[in-house]
Formats: structure tokens, C-alpha cells, sequence
């Protein structure tokens, strides 16, 4: 394989893992564990009243 | 699994406290550098004919101590922060955490000495000597371990996505750092870089752009995704969004660096790259943006009684607007008329006072009260002066030159008819002045905020536990 191929063969590569990192991040069956990652940031608070959604369903 | 929050007693807030200080002192001494130089700019004599006041000599001190002393302090205050609350546990280790802090200082101190005596590599943003070097080098693995190890004993299920920007900045300045400073000694306090000609300018500005895209960058973005949430008390708009926009710009930046040699001696085709893949790095840069603005959404109400809120949406607007100019500089027939003029240096400024600085005060003034018992700060009016101060002076700064630096490249390039340049390199510099004296100024009133700052923080500090909270009704 000469190296013009290869960086075609490379470029593609990349397009392909992207189209799964999408997919992936956007797939419904993510959607419950990012709402709980994104509200680690106020797991950690003693008071009880701002908690956000989904932040105690773990 | 049921929380069982640990108490922040059980958080190592020590090493925090002591970054989140030198953080505050180290900005003072970096930009007060920063404006004397600028002052030199306008009044030459200022250097008092002394060696190591000279411009050429404290440049590279300002610089190292607002990106090492200042941003990197904030970044370590914020990353031992953030890493222990989110993953809901102590630090791995508090000898490597106290190791880090007394290391980074002495490195910190090294370069406040080395640099006016004139020792340099000369490599822009990496000037410190082997030695130096070495111990940065040691340093930063001792952070990367104990990072990396507090997220190994992490107490949640998942790593927040803003460790994985700090972890991203931790790992690729460690590889820029030590690919960089390969050098070979003659001397204790003189080398030679081990890679030659365009291939040592290619390689330092890899280095160059990546400090920029993962130290001022992913680094400071990892501080937006915490400290933005926690102070609009609404999670980050999306969580996805996060997770593309941070894989595609740790993709694009690594290539982006052979920007800075445009019209050089490198080859064309690896400009070109360079070009392209920084026009494409706009669009990872604007999801973080538009990230951090849109969590927003719904608490805009909060921007007109919340300074520090205001500071840290400031800062995504300048991150934006400076990741929209970033791109367009690329371009090399922009870049043409902008490479070696002001424009640059006000770009940088947009980032670096905008971005960089405006976030990070902004992140300290959540956490400072939270290190000490409190909740907010002795003075909410004294922040409020400061944003304004810290605003005012940065577009003062970056307006000064946009002006002077379009003026350089237009008189740079003029020609006449039988092809002689048109105006000399004094004409230029005398179109210039107005804008050295404007940026100056702009630069002091930054400075002032900072003193400003300083005496809030103070005060928080002195502070009894539990005086400092909420006054709501």
C-alpha cells in the first residue's frame, strides 16, 4: 500500500469512527446515564432542594 | 446505589486553596509585567538601560507567568476541585498533591529568575531551560498521577465530562512538553534543541497551538463545565453535544499548529493542513461555546443579579468570537495582510483575557467561599466593579490592536509603482503609538480588577465559617 492510499484509507477511517461517535452519543439508550452524568454536579450538595432531575436515580 | 455524599471534610481542599491563591498573586504579578511592558512599548525609557528590564527579557517572563503562574494555577486549583466532587472522593494522593503545589511554584520561581538574567531557548511559550524543563516534566507526571488516580477511585458510576477536558489537557501537555524541550545541554543553563531547522519550527508550534488548544482550550473548558452549571444551578445543556464536541477537537487541534508558518520555509502542503484543519476547528470550538451558553437557557433572568454568572458567560462570548477569529487568520491570504503585526497579539489577548482569565476569576469566585466554609464572597459589588473593569479593559485591549495591527499590515504591504515600499518600518511603528498608549490602558484597567480581586478574596478568607451565605428572602 503506497502512501497516497494510506491516507485516503486513513481519512475514511477517520469519517467512519465520527459517524459511530455519533451515533454512540446520540443513541436513546444513552440518554438516561448522560442525565445522571450531567447532574454529578450537584450530586455531591447536602441540601436537598435544588436537585435536579435524575440526579438521585441512579 | 444510594448517595452517601462525603463530607467535605473528607476533600483535600488544602492543595486547592493553596493553587487558588497563588493563582490570584501569580495573576498580579503576570499581568502587572504585562502592563509595564506594554508601558515600555509607548515609553522606551522605561528600561532604564538595564539588562534585565529591557522588553526582549520581560516579555517571556510576562507570558510564563500568566500562562503558568496564572492560567495553570487556576486550572490545578479548579481540576483538584472538580475531580474530588464529581467523582464524589478524596484525592489519591495528598504528599503527590503538596508535591505538585511547592513544585509548581519552584518552577513558577525558577522562571521569575531565569528569564531577566537572559536565559532562554528561545522557543516562544517554552523558553525555560533544561533544567527547568526537567523539573516541569517531573511535576506533571506527579499531577497526571494523582489526577488519573482520584478518577480510578472515583465513587460515582461516571467520570464527568469535564474530567475528561482536564484529563485531555494533563495528558497532551505532558507529550508537547517533553517532544519540545528535547534539547541537548553544553551547559547547565544552555542547550540546543534537538530537532533542526523547519522541522524545530514545526515542531514548536505543535507544541505552540496545542498549548494553546489544550492548555488555554480543553483545560478551561473543563473548568466551563463545571463551574457553569453549578452556578446557573442547571445542568449542562447537552450532555452529548459534550461528548462529539470534545472527541472532534481533540482530533482537529493536534493539527492545526503549521498555521503560525504561514509564507515560510516549511512545505506548502503541510500550511495547507494546517489552514484547513483550523477552519474546521471552528466548528468543535463553537459546539463548546454554544454548550456553555445555552445552559443558560431558561436562567437568563439570573445574568442581572448574578456578576459571577455574568463573568463566566462573558468569557464563552470572547471564547466564541476569538475561536471565530482564530480560523479566519488561518486563511492564508488573511493571514497575509495579519501574521507578525498586532492583530495577533490582539487575538491572543481576546483569548487570553477574555477567555482565559474571565473564566477562571469567575470559577474562583465560586469556589474561594466554598474553600472556607462560605458561600459567596465578602463583596458582591466589588465583583460586579470588577467585571466591569476586566471587560472594559479587554476591549480596550483587543479594539487597540485590531486598529494598530490592520494598520501594520496595509503599510507593511503597500507598494509604490516602480515596486519600492511605500512606507518604512518607523512610518509604521509611529502609526502605531497611539494604540501602544491605548492598549496600555486598556491592560491597567485589567490590572485593576485584579487588585480588586485580591482584596475580596482577602476579606472572604478572614471571614468566619458560615458568615458569608446567601441572603435571600
Amino acid at each position: 500500500m503506497d502512501y497516497a492510499t494510506f491516507r485516503g484509507l486513513s481519512t475514511v477511517g477517520m469519517l467512519i469512527l465520527f459517524i459511530c461517535i455519533y451515533a454512540w452519543a446520540y443513541s436513546p439508550r444513552r440518554k438516561k446515564g448522560f442525565d445522571e452524568a450531567a447532574n454529578l454536579v450537584f450530586a455531591d450538595e447536602q441540601t436537598g432542594q435544588e436537585k435536579q432531575s435524575g440526579a438521585e436515580s441512579k | 446505589m444510594t448517595h452517601t455524599s462525603p463530607s467535605h471534610a473528607d476533600y483535600n481542599y488544602t492543595v486547592v486553596r493553596q493553587f487558588a491563591i497563588a493563582t490570584v498573586i501569580l495573576g498580579i504579578v503576570g499581568m502587572a509585567v504585562g502592563v509595564f511592558i506594554a508601558s515600555q512599548l509607548y515609553w522606551p525609557q522605561l528600561n532604564f538601560d538595564t539588562p534585565w528590564l529591557t522588553f526582549s527579557r520581560l516579555r517571556p517572563l510576562h507570558t510564563n507567568a500568566v500562562i503558568f503562574g496564572f492560567g495553570t494555577s487556576a486550572l490545578f486549583a479548579t481540576s483538584y476541585y472538580v475531580v474530588q466532587r464529581t467523582c464524589q472522593t478524596r484525592l489519591f494522593s495528598d504528599k503527590l498533591a503538596s508535591f505538585t503545589f511547592w513544585g509548581w511554584m519552584a518552577v513558577i520561581a525558577c522562571a521569575v529568575i531565569s528569564l531577566p538574567l537572559g536565559y532562554t531557548s528561545t522557543k516562544e511559550y517554552a523558553e525555560l531551560e533544561w533544567p527547568i524543563d526537567i523539573l516541569l516534566a517531573v511535576v506533571w507526571t506527579a499531577y497526571a498521577i494523582n489526577f488519573f488516580g482520584t478518577l480510578m477511585k472515583r465513587k460515582t458510576s461516571h467520570i464527568y465530562v469535564a474530567n475528561w477536558f482536564y484529563g485531555a489537557f494533563i495528558i497532551v501537555v505532558l507529550i508537547l512538553h517533553i517532544v519540545n524541550s528535547a534539547a541537548v545541554p553544553v551547559d547547565w543553563m544552555k542547550s540546543y534543541s534537538a530537532y533542526g531547522g523547519a522541522t524545530d519550527a514545526m515542531i514548536q508550534w505543535w507544541y505552540g497551538h496545542n498549548a494553546v488548544g489544550f492548555l488555554l482550550t480543553a483545560g478551561f473548558l473543563g473548568m466551563m463545565y463545571y463551574f457553569v452549571p453549578k452556578q446557573a444551578e442547571r445542568p449542562v445543556y447537552s450532555y452529548r453535544l459534550s461528548i462529539v464536541h470534545f472527541w472532534a477537537l481533540i482530533a482537529l487541534y493536534i493539527w492545526a499548529g503549521s498555521h503560525h508558518l504561514h509564507y515560510t520555509a516549511l512545505p506548502d502542503w503541510t500550511q495547507t493542513v494546517g489552514m484547513v484543519m483550523s477552519i474546521i476547528l471552528f466548528a468543535p470550538s463553537w459546539g463548546g461555546m454554544i454548550n456553555g451558553i445555552m445552559t443558560l437557557s431558561g436562567a437568563w433572568h439570573k445574568l442581572r443579579t448574578d456578576p459571577i454568572l455574568r463573568f463566566l458567560v462573558i468569557s464563552l462570548s470572547f471564547y466564541g468570537m476569538s475561536t471565530f477569529e482564530g480560523p479566519m487568520m488561518a486563511i492564508k491570504t488573511v493571514n497575509a495582510l495579519s501574521h507578525y503585526t498586532d492583530w495577533t497579539i490582539g487575538h491572543v489577548h481576546s483569548g487570553a483575557l477574555g477567555w482565559v482569565a474571565m473564566v477562571s476569576i469567575g470559577a474562583l469566585y465560586h469556589m474561594i467561599p466554598r474553600l472556607y466554609g462560605n458561600t459567596e464572597m465578602f463583596s458582591k459589588k466589588l465583583i460586579n466593579t470588577h467585571f466591569w473593569l476586566a471587560t472594559i479593559g479587554t476591549v480596550i485591549y483587543i479594539v487597540a490592536m485590531w486598529i494598530s495591527g490592520i494598520t501594520q499590515g496595509l503599510m507593511w504591504s503597500a507598494v509604490n509603482a516602480d515596486g519600492t515600499l511605500t512606507y518604512s518600518f518607523v512610518d509604521s511603528l509611529q502609526a502605531s503609538m497611539p494604540f501602544y498608549l491605548m492598549r496600555a490602558i486598556g491592560g491597567a484597567f485589567f490590572l485593576s480588577g485584579m487588585f480588586i480581586m485580591l482584596y475580596n478574596v482577602i476579606m472572604t478568607i478572614r471571614a468566619p465559617a458560615g458568615s458569608l451565605v446567601e441572603k435571600d428572602a
